[in-house]
């Protein structure tokens, strides 16, 4: 990780591939966007996942005909009829992990045709809560819910789609916030890098004034880790975050792991709450596994 | 509209007419479908679900029943309320807990929110176009821009009005077993009543709207299937399933009436009554089978449409689900105007064994959820049943039903009136936690 410590929206890739050769760091270039006469095409692609990414898109309804006004949308399947996968694709929002075997390829594809790729939501950058069969044995999850296994095509793991191909950039959430979003595709709009915060989710309640659930009700509460970006909206409403934006860049996962012993929690239950929306993350997959 | 849309493709030799869409749109999640024609008579008629599986029901298993709700909301992006109240109300049931009016009220008013949230998506977004020859809404907006505002708006209503309930409308926050970890406070509900009431209005036009669209005949013999809430309109609560010229099915019996199964080579689950019938679940259900107990307003809307009971067209699904949008604007009216925090917000109960069930209506359907759990409150089993695997055989009934009639129209033509058959049921495929890619399967021969 060479992110720098300011900005979270800067992801640099864990995979080098051929086609992620090319690839821009800074989003469109304005002159060539004016040489091409066009808007910055989007594409909207989606593997596995609940669709509520995308879904946060459709939920900007103050800026949707703004923004279709702005980007021209190649492909956004849940939105129009009219697809030209074929792109090529000026920005990439991809929703979903890696989980299926056609992944693979789709995946590369989208990578080719896309001048910027950008991952949304917990299942693209962490491997989602599907990520959760990571942590077992695949044929017993499909025994478990399915009574002819022999027609199942899945992949051992769900993973990030950074794991695979080059990602430009990354925003989080399970659900991502639309704030984020509209800031992301703001700066890519306009060439510059998008200003997203990196910083734990306890600097959100510090500054919207929210009481601290830990220490005022000793409430198990992942904030110390996790990266703001949802607004603290958990403590808002009195419970423990649960790292729906992931680990923050260096959170010291253990000492958080030994206040959540401290206040009561069983070992089976501090593991679980490392292992869950974002448990195949690095830093919460480790910790997690420190108390198997 | 042009010929490269969407890679349609069309094939016509020995007589066989083959009808398909390689990738289903403005519907949720990703699906084909697959419909054949021979010498008149339906050949083939699937859809086809490629979206990968997710394994939900076998993660849940060794999770506390606490963090349940948090993880069948993640089933979702646009019914997540409707999986976390159906959880909440199958543990509520194991641990005895049953929860008071005030929170009753509250989580209604939570469900009206997201059926605001997905009526107005879905009438406008995803199902409009198809009636006026628009790939899109976006496209839709060039010509009918205070349309698509409009549909903004009230969709944005509803998640406002989410917002304030959980915190966010995507994943809401505040749901636990029990109750709601903090409920709004009054001045927050009420500061959106003026968009409410504006919505009300705007949700009766849109009856009116969609009642002057375009029409196509076309009738099934359906089975109607919808939970049963008693005095209220089917939504958030109900102990049995009501099925249209049959008997009631308390909802213990659920899954010895309503047969889930994977079929033949296929990994997809369907359902169907034991007898093989399909059954249609969802807003024109819910109406046919409950119409008396909509809310006045609605009651209204639905006598200025001039619609008889019962609707058997399915493309009519459009004014159903706006009579419906107008039913949950008034009832959320209602609810906040009298709302009180519930006090306690949330009730506990000693962790016991046991299993329990819930049912709720979705916007598009009734979902089933069973848990068995252990006495420290480890989920032992679970079973999660999505609106849209029970109507993918209902949808795919259709679909052979409508073969002959396709005959007569343009490839194009053919091709748009299946996609808006299908986009009648405004199928959920990532709701579909089971469904997984299927090979080509004869349903009809």
């Amino acid at each position: 990780m060479t992110a720098s410590p300011l900005y979270s929206g800067t992801q640099v890739s864990r995979v080098e591939t051929p086609a992620a050769q090319g690839a821009t760091e800074l989003g469109v270039d304005p002159t060539e966007k004016d040489a091409r006469g066009g808007r910055p095409r989007l594409g909207v692609f989606k593997f596995a996942s609940c669709s509520g990414c995308q879904g946060v898109l459709l939920s900007c309804e103050d800026e949707l005909l703004a923004l279709a006004d702005a980007l021209e949308i190649l492909y956004f399947p849940e939105a129009s009829s009219h697809l030209q996968e074929e792109g090529p694709f000026d920005l990439a929002l991809v929703e979903g992990s890696i989980s299926a075997p056609e992944h693979l390829e789709q995946i590369q594809k989208i990578r080719a045709r896309s001048k910027t790729l950008v991952t949304i939501g917990a299942c693209a950058t962490s491997g989602g809560i599907q990520a959760l069969r990571n942590f077992g044995n695949l044929d017993d999850f499909v025994h478990r819910v399915y009574p002819r296994p022999e027609f199942i095509a899945a992949l051992a793991t769900s993973t990030a789609v950074a794991e695979h191909v080059k990602v430009d950039y990354e925003l989080r959430g399970c659900p991502i916030s639309k704030r984020q979003l509209l800031e992301l595709i703001t700066a890519i709009l306009l060439g510059r890098r998008p200003e997203i915060r990196n910083e734990s989710l306890c600097l959100g309640c510090k500054r919207y004034g929210y009481v601290c659930v830990t220490v005022a009700h000793g409430l198990p509460c992942l904030g110390p880790v996790t990266m703001n970006g949802c607004g603290a909206l958990c403590p808002s409403v009195g419970r423990g975050c649960y790292g729906c934006f992931g680990p923050k860049e260096g959170a010291n996962t253990e000492a958080m792991a030994q206040r959540m012993l401290q206040l009561g929690m069983s070992k089976d239950d501090v593991r679980n709450a490392f292992r869950f929306i974002t448990g195949y993350a690095q830093a919460f997959r480790e910790e997690s596994a420190r108390h198997e | 509209m042009n010929e490269q849309m969407n890679g349609k493709v069309s094939k016509e030799h020995d007589g066989t007419r083959t009808f398909r869409v390689e990738m289903l749109t403005r519907v949720e999640g990703e699906g084909r479908f697959h419909l054949e024609v021979k010498d008149g008579q339906v050949r083939k008629a699937i859809l086809h679900i490629f979206e990968p599986p997710r394994f939900f029901e076998g993660f849940l298993v060794g999770r506390s029943l606490f963090e349940v709700p948090d993880i069948t909301a993640r089933i979702c992006g646009i019914c997540p309320v409707t999986y976390q109240m159906s959880s909440t109300r199958a543990l509520e049931a194991i641990l005895g807990i049953t929860p008071s009016t005030g929170i009753r009220k509250l989580r209604r008013l939570m469900y009206c929110a997201e059926w605001i949230e997905s009526h107005a998506l879905h009438i406008f977004l995803l199902h409009a176009p198809d009636f006026l020859g628009y790939a899109s809404a976006l496209e839709m907006a060039r010509d009918h821009r205070g349309l698509v505002e409009t549909a903004l708006r009230m969709k944005k209503v509803g998640n406002s009005l989410l917002e304030a309930i959980g915190a966010r409308a995507i994943h809401p926050v505040s749901v636990r077993v029990g109750g709601f970890t903090k409920p709004p406070s009054p001045r927050r509900l009420q500061a959106l009543l003026p968009e409410l009431e504006w919505g009300l209005e705007a949700a009766q036009e849109t009856v009116t709207i969609t009642n002057s669209l375009p029409m196509p005949e076309f009738q099934q013999p359906y089975v109607f299937v919808a939970l049963d809430g008693g005095a209220d309109y089917p939504l958030e609560w109900g102990e049995q399933i009501a099925v249209s010229g049959r008997d009631p099915v308390p909802l213990g019996e659920f899954e010895k009436v309503f047969i889930e199964e994977q079929v033949d080579r296929s990994p997809a689950f369907h359902c169907r009554l034991p007898d093989g019938t399909p059954y249609l679940t969802g807003p024109m259900a819910r109406l046919n089978l409950f119409a008396d107990r909509l809310h006045p307003r609605a009651q209204e809307a639905l006598e200025r449409t001039g619609l008889t009971l019962p609707v058997l067209n399915p493309y009519r699904s459009i004014v159903v689900r706006a009579v419906e949008l107008v039913h949950a604007f008034a009832e959320a009216v209602d609810l906040v105007r009298e709302y009180t925090p519930p006090e306690p917000p949330y009730f506990e109960a000693p962790l016991r064994a046991g299993e329990g069930f819930g049912a709720t209506e979705a916007p598009r359907g009734l979902q089933y959820q069973r848990y068995r759990v252990n006495d420290a409150g480890i989920v032992q089993e679970a079973r999660i049943v999505p609106p849209t695997s029970q109507n993918q055989p209902r949808i795919e009934a259709d679909l052979a039903g409508l073969g002959p009639e396709l005959l007569a129209m343009s490839q194009e033509e053919a091709t748009l009136r299946c996609e808006q058959l299908i986009r009648a049921y405004d199928p959920c495929i990532s709701c579909a936690t089971h469904f997984l890619k299927l090979d080509i399967r004869e349903v009809e021969d």
